[in-house]
């Protein structure tokens, strides 16, 4: 092309280039404006408010109230996948009321220990407990594991011909065994024990789905398997990662239920949320006691109870196959990792003022989404957490 | 003039015995080469046809599936929580919009500098080094890429997740595309120019910057411009290095979203308006490349300078 | 050009356009440099972060299956050999209709499709991975487990050997959806490569053989393919380093599960791509991590290796022209 055609492609070349600034700019100005005008707050998940107890204020709550000079603007978290539906709720809250950006990505525990310990995020989430080795290979020194709420994880499934209104019960024999193998069939003798009102389970293979990622989901459901079945214990164990003897893998608790919705006669192991919200059926399990229980505020709060007298100092715990006629026994704890040193005030402000939002205003969130709140001492003992957390040798969070 | 018409001559009755002229006439093994033939023809178009369709095939449900996400919101709103329906993924494209200008920053200038080095330059040890380098570069996988600048961006210079870690994969992934569009380009021009330029006394830097650059400049845009739709796609390298964000942020010290790292999240996700989205985001990416291609062409003048 | 670069000088400002001319150099240098720092930096940094794993497993890394944390075994087999499995099943359903469709635009297409077609195949390059993934994730899976892969176990499962190949359920996410998604996804590239060659075959070779009155068909395979044989077997092999990097699509398709080899295609499976892609952030422990990032390492020598192979068939047989076309050609 001669020159006049030349300069005609790089003048159009420069006024794209300019269009396409000009859209991005006004893009952000877009979404900046948004983000101080009031947004519609969205219904509870249906079928959970019934359930969730009357939530009075707990004791500590109103303290942040708004921004505040000297915290950050943004904060990055990274981590479990077990409470992001609860996470991307807080913080979208607790944005519209402080003006900080919490950005938290959900990439699985085994990311969120990753993140904290390698220092490549503000704060970590996991719901499978640091190991002691973990903790010493920690990049800036000593992890606190604050506790942010209580979950149950499920064992959902999808077979066609079983309606959304029939429970499937499991005894956690059955459950071993499918998850090891040694139940292939959706038609087992041990499935049907197990369910005798149940006609229609088809005689089809079942296809399990497992984690792919190292979850913190993972770990509470194999805590569990290892809890009923020593032979499990031995064989695979309890990790944020095991190796599965058969099944396919999803990605984050979004993606085990994404599979289990799209393979028919599949069954999977997900916080509660993702079966509820995706209409997933999900089954009883029969809890220490005897009792076939299902995955409800109460039934996992009941699980916990009695467990913050004994609980370790670092408020690391299993809360797996507790006693109680009403515990739900796949039950866990999912917690925020902090560091205890941080060397960025101004972080280390936002973080400890969101954390004490979190263990106390957010907590008022939990029940709609089907997480339980915390029990009152745990919370009790996270503030002291919280406010030991210290930036450059001086406690970080202002209103003592 | 007589009415009579002159009978053509009649060709003597032909002869009897072995048919000499019928060398030529088809026979049984003929008609059987001759559909062997047709029928590998027939065969051959069938996999240019499953070819094309195939490509129609993908973008028909891209666009079935995609053109119901988009609305203004969409563009402009941020993500809402998990099994809210509503919002958008504006901070994905403004995250990849923004990734993409700070990788050609750095990515294009190494690259167009790094060709017309090997061009001008390139004889000896050195160039050929430095094109087997870029060709090993250029056939690395995005993944080992992604795991490359975690470990140094990352993990050590930054040490947060951070959009510039996600520019400096893409640059990575743009400069041996470049590199080697530039330096063929540069060779095609003729030498005879760049005699002229140095006859009159032009100093070599002038006649390269002057001369022959421009002169190559529709070519060199192509590979600039190939290599942003390249990086528009990339997903593995951003998933280690910019990690993702629910909010609007132009802060490249700071987690970025990004269109494609945005469609996997959706895509992998159990909630149907996370899908429409994610069949959605994939459409915008398929117009911002293919508003890249249809530059190319415009840059090449419909001559096909590079093939294909 | 160096004789006449200096006879130039004579007559050029003397010392300010040497200086010009010398930082010119050296910054067009430094620029080039920057791709051997890259490859340089990049290489080591992969082995000192896989120096654990490299100590520790050594040479068992590469021949043995158990991917197991708790434990801490590692072994990289199922993933070596999903990645084999998937490029190998994607180059042969590939290559027959890429060449065949290269054939088409080359031998029989009439001129006005040429370029609809190769605009559309240029198209088809151009599309991101995750696009791929995505369509494969809603679109491809549920028709293999439904349709293809069922029909596939019920024709040829019953046959001796080639059966070992289909069993098993059908889930449709696995080695044998990875290995259809990547065929796709290399088609083109392998049918641009091979069109150009098959158009650089001079006119005599095919000339010749019409001349004795072979039919179009005979042309094409006894004067045309042997003649380009070496360059589409290298159009192949670029396809199939292409292959070997893909991460996105394969991994919404193969199943992601870490099992012990079987011979069947029907078992979900793993990548070592994808496995990178699944595992690299979340591995909490200095020995997955150093395990994961040796996988890294692998992947890196084979592709490097498969690029190698495949330029050099290239640039043997076509020297200056297939630079030219790779050049626009997305590999």
């Amino acid at each position: 092309m001669d020159i006049t055609q030349q300069r005609g492609l790089t003048r159009r070349v420069w006024f794209s280039g300019l269009g396409a600034t000009a859209g991005a700019a006004a893009l952000a100005a877009c979404g900046t404006q948004q983000e101080t005008a009031p947004r519609s707050s969205a219904n509870a998940t249906p079928g959970l408010a019934a359930t969730a107890p009357a939530v009075q204020a707990i004791a500590g709550s109103g303290i942040v109230t708004g921004p505040f000079s000297g915290e950050a603007r943004a904060l990055t978290g990274a981590g479990a996948t077990f409470p992001a539906a609860l996470y991307s709720k807080w913080f979208t809250e607790y944005n519209r009321l402080t003006q900080v950006q919490v950005n938290y990505q959900s990439i699985g525990s085994g990311g969120g220990i990753k993140a904290i310990s390698d220092g490549t995020a503000d704060f970590g989430a996991t719901d499978g407990p640091m190991t002691d080795a973990q903790l010493k290979e920690a990049k800036g020194g000593e992890i606190f594991h604050v506790p942010a709420a209580l979950g149950g994880v499920v064992a959902t499934y999808n077979i066609p011909e079983i309606p959304a209104t029939t429970k499937l019960r499991f005894s956690p024999e059955t459950l071993v065994g499918i998850f090891n193998g040694d139940i292939t069939k959706w038609s087992d003798a041990k499935i049907k024990a197990d369910n005798p009102t149940v006609t229609t389970l088809p005689d089809k293979e079942i296809t399990t789905v497992h984690r792919s990622d190292g979850s913190g989901t993972t770990y509470i459901f194999v805590d569990y398997l290892s809890a009923v079945s020593p032979a499990w214990k031995e064989k695979i164990g309890v990790s944020t990662t095991v190796n599965w003897p058969n099944g396919l893998g999803g990605k984050g608790n979004e993606g085990v239920a994404g599979e289990v919705k799209q393979n028919p006669y599949s069954i999977g192991y997900v916080e509660l949320i993702y079966a509820k919200q995706n209409k997933l059926g999900y089954a009883q399990i029969k809890n220490k006691a005897g009792q076939f229980v299902d995955a409800e505020l109460d039934t996992v709060t009941a699980s916990a109870s009695g467990v913050a007298a004994t609980i370790a100092p670092d408020l690391r715990a299993s809360i797996v196959n507790a006693e109680g006629a009403k515990s739900y026994p796949i039950s866990g704890f999912t917690w925020i990792l902090a560091y205890k040193e941080m060397k960025e005030e101004p972080k280390a402000v936002a973080l400890t003022r969101m954390l004490w939002w979190a263990t106390h205003d957010g907590q008022k969130f939990n029940g709609d989404l089907g997480y339980s709140p915390l029990p009152l001492e745990i919370i009790k003992k996270a503030e002291a957490q919280i406010k030991a957390i210290t930036a450059n040798g001086k406690p970080a969070f202002p209103n003592k | 003039m007589s009415s009579q018409t002159i009978a053509p001559p009649v060709a003597p009755a032909a002869p009897a015995g072995p048919p000499l002229l019928d060398i030529f006439a088809p026979d049984s093994r003929y008609t059987l080469r001759r559909t062997a033939s047709n029928a590998m023809a027939v065969l051959i178009g069938v996999c240019a046809l499953i070819a094309v369709a195939v490509l129609w095939l993908i973008l028909g449900y891209v666009i079935i599936r995609g053109v119901p996400a988009l609305n203004v919101a969409f563009f402009t709103e941020r993500p809402l929580p998990y099994g809210e329906p509503g919002g958008g993924i504006g901070p994905a494209i403004l995250g990849s919009l923004t990734i993409m200008a700070v990788a050609a920053l750095a990515g294009v200038p190494l690259g167009v500098g790094a060709g017309i080095y090997l061009s001008e330059f390139g004889r000896g040890r050195f160039a050929w080094i430095v094109r087997f380098c870029g060709d090993l570069v250029a056939g690395l996988p995005s993944i080992v890429v992604g795991v490359f600048v975690w470990a140094l961006l990352v993990k050590e210079i930054i040490g947060n997740f951070a959009g510039f870690a996600g520019a400096a994969a893409l640059a990575i992934i743009m400069i041996p595309i470049i590199l080697r569009t530039v330096e063929e380009v540069l060779r095609l021009v003729p030498h005879s120019l760049r005699e002229a330029a140095l006859a009159l006394g032009v100093p070599q830097w002038k006649v390269v910057m002057g001369v022959v650059l421009p002169s190559a400049r529709a070519g060199i845009i192509t590979g600039v411009v190939l290599s942003l739709a390249r990086a528009a796609g990339e997903t593995a390298p951003l998933i280690l290095t910019t990690l993702g964000n629910q909010f609007f942020s132009w802060d490249l010290k700071q987690p970025m979203a990004a269109i494609p790292v945005q469609i996997y999240n959706y895509a992998v996700a159990p909630y149907d308006d996370w899908h429409t989205k994610a069949w959605g985001a994939a459409f915008v990416l398929i117009v911002i490349i293919g508003l890249l291609s249809v530059l190319t062409r415009l840059a090449t003048g419909g001559t096909r300078r590079t093939a294909l | 050009m160096t004789a006449s670069h200096e006879a130039a000088g004579v007559f050029t400002g003397g010392r300010s356009s040497r200086i010009g001319d010398a930082i010119f150099k050296g910054a067009a240098g430094a620029a080039a440099c920057s791709v051997l720092v890259i490859l340089i930096l990049l290489i080591g940094l992969l082995i000192r972060d896989s120096q654990e794993s490299l100590v520790r497993y050594g040479f068992s890394f590469i021949t043995t299956s158990t991917w197991d944390n708790v434990k801490e075994q590692f072994g990289a087999l199922p993933y070596i050999y999903g990645t084999l499995v998937t490029s190998v099943v994607g180059l042969l359903i590939a290559v027959p209709i890429a060449v065949g469709a290269a054939l088409y635009v080359a031998e029989y297409a009439p001129l006005w499709i040429r370029t609809p077609i190769s605009f559309t195949i240029e198209m088809l390059a151009a599309i991101p991975s995750i696009i791929y993934g995505l369509w494969g994730f809603f679109i491809l899976t549920p028709i293999m487990r439904s349709t293809v892969e069922p029909a596939l176990k019920g024709a040829l499962g019953p046959i001796p050997v080639i059966g070992g190949l289909f069993q098993g359920p059908a889930i449709g996410k696995d080695l044998f959806t990875g290995g259809v998604i990547l065929a796709i996804m290399i088609t083109p590239t392998i049918m641009a490569v091979s069109r150009e060659i098959i158009l650089a075959v001079p006119p005599a070779q095919r000339e010749g053989m019409l001349a004795v009155g072979a039919t179009r068909w005979e042309t094409i395979r006894t004067a045309v393919l042997p003649y380009a044989r070496s360059g589409i077997a290298g159009a192949a092999i670029l396809g199939l380093a292409r292959a070997l990097g893909e991460t996105m699509a394969v991994t919404m398709v193969i199943g992601n599960a870490s099992r012990a080899v079987t011979g069947s295609l029907l078992t979900p499976g793993y990548t070592m791509a994808s496995a990178i892609a699944n595992q690299f952030t979340e591995a909490d422990t200095p020995v997955y991590f150093s395990a994961i990032v040796e996988v890294a390492l692998v992947l890196l020598l084979v592709s490097a290796v498969v690029n190698i192979v495949a330029r050099l068939l290239i640039w043997q047989i076509q020297g200056g022209l297939s630079s030219r076309a790779l050049g626009g050609v997305r590999v």
